[in-house]
């Protein structure tokens, strides 16, 4: 792979999907059958979250070290962040310190952007405010390809807070790039302005917005993005868009469920569907490790 | 005496080739063929001659926050860019709330040797939205007109007092009408772009309802009021609606909101973050219909200087603003004039006839005997690309560095004083 950086899906082309989607699938192989690489032993990897974290964190600090390479976390609570330092300067520093990638998690969007453009390491965006969050993308897709062998013409419903998500702009990006019909629902107060010039349909019922679809993705409900009230209550709200067993009855005879994660039992998404059959929650966290396996892989590995 | 020869004197009421003589602080004559022995004669053959151009609204940060602009600095750029009388803001720290600081300005202006800086008082004391300030104290001590600038007054009962109280001194009341609750903590348009980008939107309404609002309060008070910075289709139509029922409106402009649209916001140029936010190209194509037919008065600067380092930032922390003194000439020539949208008098009347008609400065906004010798001459024909290193503001922060542009200013009177560029 010819680039740097891994900011989003936008910046992609279908051959680099592909190409990440394939070396993700040879990567979870290796980690069915606990095998390690060697491949960037003397590569070190950074994390940088200036927003809570722990699963993706953890997912990318494994995935490093599967391929050798050694990980540095920083936290901002406790580093230089907290006496002032820019974010600039906080990477020209990690590049001084000679790492290799950065892996940045921040509440601005664009600040992956800001970064990569200041220094010289490979970065990879873990989420940035509400523009992207690219590894989450690919791991869906990789999770509903290896249930259904392809996306394409399956239809996708999205349903919950798509105005502060970044996974859903994503998601759409990918998704659409791969062939798949989707679908956001919500009220419109999490809607977010002109959505579908992003490519996709918009329905507010979720009922008319289930029908058919093979792939169900309800978001967490991001209680700390919201500085307004969008809707009522965390019943109503479960009441009308929370997946639910009733409303898996209008999918496509084969469907599965997906979550980002952290679930909030009872309010997006109800307990028994999460741990149903049909749930691939627990298959997006092992295929996590797998696809950012990949998109180091693919940025640091190169010419070996 | 100095001598103008053979330049096109641009005004507002049209366009005619002559010259003009200048005898001290004032134009003394303006005829063809002027004979005067012994005059300092300035060739201004192809080149235009404006009255000096008066900026309603820019941002000096002075006092407090002088590393980005100071009076002196700003004065410079101001005439640079072809300006003889500028209008700052009070949004310093401390805001320019009362007499003392307003005399501050003043005293700085007269040492600082470039334009003319007229201060902004505030509208309310500390701009916080309650008791007002001293209007009659602050004017008597040259404060040009009242304003709270970015923190624009919420409180509707606090705005009606404030509209009767200017017109009881005749101080020009300069309203930046924003609800902000509408805005909430946008940074960008609210829009396709705004969700692409994933950065928050601010709602057109947070604007035009604000404007209407503020229109409608003017009309109760039957006072005047001059809204700065319209952006949005919508805020055009209110106001054009307003002054045909005879409200005592005016309002401005500034160049970004006719030449650029939030397209600049996909890069996460910091330098493209402006309240109000760039707007679409609806709004532009409204912007420009409201400035052929009238119902924008001004084109202002809203000049907002910030240091490289607040805006070399994350996308929501860097500051609100675009630098504007230097480039807004060149921005409106090229993309008013040479597109037709609107003739060099017409530029005239929106960079120095109107802001002087509307801030009461009875002695400057045209080029004809008696009348100030606030003088701007440009060459029409120059094609230049902006580069901010030449900027003779402090701050580089311009939306429009790396354009290329028509129209460079070649020589600047303030008060019969030629400046250097």
């Amino acid at each position: 792979m010819k680039r740097k950086d891994i900011l989003g899906i936008k910046d992609l082309s279908r051959s680099e999907v592909n190409e990440l989607l394939s070396t993700a699938q040879t990567m979870r192989e290796m980690i069915d059958v606990g095998e390690k690489s060697k491949e960037l032993a003397g590569k070190s990897v950074a994390t940088l979250f200036y927003e809570n974290s722990t699963r993706t964190r953890n997912s990318f600090d494994i995935a490093a070290k599967n391929l050798g390479a050694s990980t540095m976390g920083i936290s901002v609570a406790t580093s230089s962040v907290q006496k002032g330092e820019t974010l600039v300067d906080t990477g020209k520093t990690l590049d001084a310190l000679k790492t290799d990638m950065i892996i940045i998690r921040h509440p601005v969007a664009g600040s992956a952007r800001l970064l990569a453009e200041t220094i010289k390491a490979s970065v990879i965006n873990a989420g940035d405010g509400m523009n992207e969050h690219p590894s989450q993308a690919l791991l869906d897709a990789l999770t509903a390809i290896r249930r259904f062998g392809d996306v394409e013409g399956k239809k996708l419903v999205i349903v919950g807070d798509i105005k502060h998500s970044r996974v859903a702009r994503s998601n759409i990006a990918l998704f659409g790039m791969l062939g798949a019909a989707v679908t956001v629902c919500g009220p419109y107060t999490l809607l977010p302005d002109c959505v579908d010039e992003l490519g996709c349909e918009v329905e507010p019922d979720f009922d008319r917005a289930i029908d058919g679809a093979s792939i169900v993705m309800p978001l967490r409900l991001q209680l700390e993005r919201m500085d307004q009230a969008f809707f009522s209550s965390r019943e109503e709200y479960h009441e009308y868009y929370g997946v639910t067993a009733r409303r898996l009855r209008m999918c496509a005879d084969e469907f599965m469920v997906m979550h980002p994660g952290p679930i909030n039992r009872e309010a997006e998404i109800s307990g028994e569907v999460a741990d149903c059959a049909d749930s691939y929650i627990l298959e997006q966290v092992t295929n996590g490790v797998a696809v950012r396996m990949a998109m180091i892989k693919l940025l640091l590995g190169g010419a070996k | 005496m100095i001598l103008l020869k053979n330049g096109t004197v641009v005004n507002s009421n049209g366009m005619q080739q002559t010259d003009v003589l200048i005898d001290g602080e004032v134009i003394a004559k303006v005829a063809p063929g002027i004979e005067c022995f012994g005059a300092d004669i300035i060739d201004c053959d192809g080149r235009l001659v404006f009255p000096g151009f008066i900026d309603m609204h820019c941002h000096l940060r002075d006092p407090g926050q002088t590393h980005k602009e100071d009076i002196r600095s700003g004065a410079r750029a101001a005439v640079a860019g072809g300006y003889t009388t500028v209008c700052c803001m009070p949004n310093t720290a401390p805001p320019i709330d009362n007499a003392g600081l307003v005399s501050y300005v003043r005293q700085k202006s007269a040492e600082a040797g470039g334009a003319e800086v007229l201060p902004v008082g505030c509208i309310t004391r500390g701009q916080k939205g309650g008791e007002l300030a001293e209007f009659g104290k602050m004017k008597a001590a040259g404060a040009i007109a009242v304003s709270d600038d970015g923190v624009p007054v919420s409180d509707g009962a606090v705005m009606l007092n404030a509209l009767k109280y200017a017109k009881t001194f005749d101080i020009t009341l300069l309203s930046h009408s924003e609800d902000k609750s509408i805005s909430g903590s946008g940074v960008v348009n609210a829009g396709a772009n705004a969700t692409s980008s994933g950065l928050r939107g601010i709602p057109r309404a947070a604007e035009s309802a604000a404007i209407a609002r503020d229109v409608l309060l003017a009309e109760e008070a039957g006072a005047s009021i001059h809204i700065c910075h319209v952006s949005t289709a919508e805020s055009v139509d209110i106001i054009r609606a307003a002054k045909k029922r005879g409200v005592k409106v005016t309002c401005e402009t500034c160049p970004h909101y006719f030449a650029a649209t939030d397209d600049e916001i996909l890069s996460y140029n910091t330098n493209a973050k402006i309240n109000p936010p760039l707007r679409t190209e609806r709004d532009v194509e409204a912007i420009i219909a409201g400035l052929a037919d009238g119902t924008i008065d001004v084109i202002a600067t809203d000049h907002a200087p910030h240091h490289f380092d607040e805006k070399n930032k994350e996308f929501d922390y860097a500051p609100f603003g675009t630098v504007g003194l230097e480039t807004a000439f060149a921005v409106a020539y090229t993309r008013l004039v040479l597109t037709d949208a609107i003739k060099l008098s017409d530029l005239c009347r929106l960079m120095s006839t109107s802001p002087a008609a509307i801030l009461g400065l009875a002695d400057r906004g045209r080029i004809a005997e008696g009348a100030r010798a606030d003088i701007a001459i440009v060459d029409p024909d120059e094609e230049y690309t902006v580069d901010t290193a030449y900027f003779k503001s402090k701050s580089k922060n311009s939306l429009f560095d790396g354009w290329r542009l028509h129209g460079t200013v070649s020589c600047v009177f303030v008060k019969g004083d030629k400046k250097l560029l």
